[in-house]
């Protein structure tokens, strides 16, 4: 799998299913407690090099893992993700453990209250080994913005996971835990499942609680898992979705069994395929592996049609727009007051606001800011961001159309498999466009889910991208299942 | 759309947004900036004469989305002293920061 013989050994056996595991412990013959020690004795060994975790929460995991193994040995009934090694991306707070979103502002911050989305993993019986680096609050592609050092991919570490929930991915493919929680604000899941070979789901808008992730832009922003496989992709997203009255834009629609749409076959199913994800800039591989993933899609009995999303190639900069105005204005809460770093070299208030955040914040965070800034001032917030919001609409409508008539959309989840470190640093533009496949359905609320399809002949993944509309993360799940069947 | 960004609006836009650039900082940040507006101008190319703005998935027809607002009953909040723990500078009462007001 791996094309570098230097990496090899980051790899051991892929984890059993969840379902597999969740026997295991049920009946005893594996321990939580000694499963996750080995996680622990694997992180020790592996994270120096790829420098996924940026913080371990041992004493919380092992107390879990106790309960879930006192729970299984007295015959209790056991949440779905009974002894489940998981690992959390550092945007997303957990009680009493540094939450540093990637930045220096950050610092020595230990919040007093759980994430949702971790309350609910843990409540099914998940054991939260720890906090997964990432890009500094989530922004960027790469995982080359953290504060804390870059990610590497276990797949080549000269090369990015990409982002930014890059470390989330990273953890899945190097078994650094069984399935992790990221966040995609414009691909931030989906992007780095696709360049790190594993699978990443994008929930729809309001599925699951944003309640306890640190914001980057609140109208784009999604809580979702990765795990090595769809189906247990799937059992993941059926624990962290719900209606959750702490978030004013959560869905109070039921929570379907996901795992169990899943599992039905796609015969029958329209799947659509946009042309304008198979322009200019697609790597020859890429669109080489996605065209067999399609083909196997027909061969299982789908029909696959032509469709047309026209407005495509204005998502990057309606994209940029929206994402960075609402940046400006929730990255204003830090100003070292309440939490995290205080500039210690401050005359005044003023002074203290300025040097706080000019000290705490990296370069791409301060250029979203400004941007974000400059779009919303006055006599530029027409022009900008009224206009990417109307834009906004004419894409979301564009893929309602669409999903009248297809079931769901496939595209190449990236133009590019996973680039190298430093590659595209010194230019922002050429990062964002790594997203430009991924930004649309961030833009439109709908679902969809990166599925490994294929690898270049360099040994790097490739990775599919499933569409579905609101709220049909099954449809989504069951065209990857089948894709991943293809492959195995 | 597609104005060249100077160094002075870029200072200006850093004071609004509370941040303090570097001469060098804010010379990296006109041509960066520059570069980006160059690329959303092909906004312009789209008519959006009519179009209602959207600014949340909740106000999309046919998403399933919802705007709930949970009722507005007093419920308890986070414990003081745990969140005050947090502060840079605190009494526990207060969060306190440099001088204000110059005399």
């Amino acid at each position: 799998m791996p094309s570098d013989a230097n990496t090899a050994e980051n790899y051991v056996e892929t984890p059993k299913t969840l379902t597999e595991l969740h026997a295991e412990i049920a009946a005893g013959r594996t321990r939580a407690a000694d499963l996750a020690a080995s996680y622990y004795e694997r992180i020790a060994a592996v994270n120096p090099r790829l420098n996924v975790y940026l913080g371990l929460t041992k004493e919380r995991a092992m107390e879990q893992a106790a309960r879930v193994d006192a729970a299984a040995a007295k015959g209790d009934p056991l949440g779905p993700l009974a002894g489940v090694p998981v690992g959390i991306k550092d945007v997303l707070v957990m009680k009493g453990a540094p939450a540093t979103a990637g930045s220096k502002i950050l610092e020595g911050y230990r919040p007093p209250y759980d994430a949702t989305p971790v309350s609910k993993l843990e409540a099914a019986g998940a054991v939260l080994l720890g906090k997964i680096n990432c890009d500094e609050f989530a922004m960027g592609s790469s995982n080359e913005n953290s504060a804390y050092g870059p990610v590497r991919n276990p797949v080549d570490t000269g090369r990015v996971p990409g982002g930014s929930s890059g470390g989330s991915a990273a953890a899945v493919a190097a078994n650094m835990a069984v399935a992790t929680l990221g966040t995609d604000t414009g691909g931030s899941i989906r992007q780095p499942a696709s360049f790190c070979g594993v699978v990443g789901v994008l929930p729809t808008y309001g599925r699951v609680s944003r309640y306890g992730l640190i914001a980057f832009a609140s109208s784009l922003d999604r809580v979702g898992p990765f795990a090595a496989n769809v189906r247990d992709a799937a059992t993941l997203l059926g624990v962290i979705a719900g209606y959750d009255p702490k978030d004013a834009t959560s869905s109070p629609a039921p929570v379907p069994d996901y795992a169990a749409e899943s599992d039905r076959p796609v015969e029958g199913l329209r799947i659509g395929v946009p042309a304008e994800y198979f322009g200019e800039g697609l790597d020859s591989e890429v669109r080489a592996a996605i065209e067999k993933g399609i083909e196997s899609l027909k061969a299982a009995g789908c029909a696959v049609k032509p469709v047309s999303l026209p407005t495509t190639k204005y998502a990057i900069p309606t994209y940029y727009l929206v994402a960075t105005a609402e940046a400006s204005a929730n990255l204003a809460r830090f100003d070292g007051v309440r939490y995290g770093y205080r500039s210690p070299s401050s005359a005044n208030l003023a002074d203290m606001y300025r040097h706080s955040r000019d000290e705490g914040f990296g370069a791409e965070v301060k250029r979203r800011i400004l941007l974000g800034t400059y779009a919303l001032s006055a006599g530029y917030y027409d022009a900008y961001y009224l206009k990417a919001q109307q834009v906004r609409r004419l894409l979301a409508e564009e893929f309602l159309r669409a999903f009248a008539e297809v079931d769901a959309i496939v595209t190449p989840t990236a133009p590019m498999p996973a680039f190298k470190l430093g590659e595209k640093t010194g230019d922002p533009l050429a990062m964002y466009l790594a997203d430009i496949y991924t930004v649309t359905a961030s833009l439109a609320g709908i679902c969809g889910v990166s599925v490994p399809c294929g690898t270049t002949k360099a040994g790097l993944p490739v990775g599919m991208q499933v569409l579905a509309a609101h709220l049909n993360e099954g449809t989504a799940f069951r065209v990857a299942r089948a894709v991943e069947a293809a492959r195995r | 759309m597609s104005a060249k960004v100077t160094v002075d609006d870029v200072q200006r836009v850093a004071e609004l947004a509370n941040l303090e650039l570097t001469p060098d900082e804010s010379g990296h940040m006109v041509h960066d900036l520059n570069a980006i507006l160059d690329y959303v101008a092909q906004l312009n190319e789209l008519n959006t004469a009519g179009v209602t703005p959207l600014a949340q998935i909740g106000e999309l027809k046919g998403a399933g989305g919802v705007s709930l607002l949970r009722p507005d009953v007093k419920e308890p909040s986070l414990d003081r002293a745990a969140v005050m723990a947090q502060a840079p500078e605190t009494d526990l009462v207060f969060f306190k920061v440099p001088k204000v007001i110059e005399r």
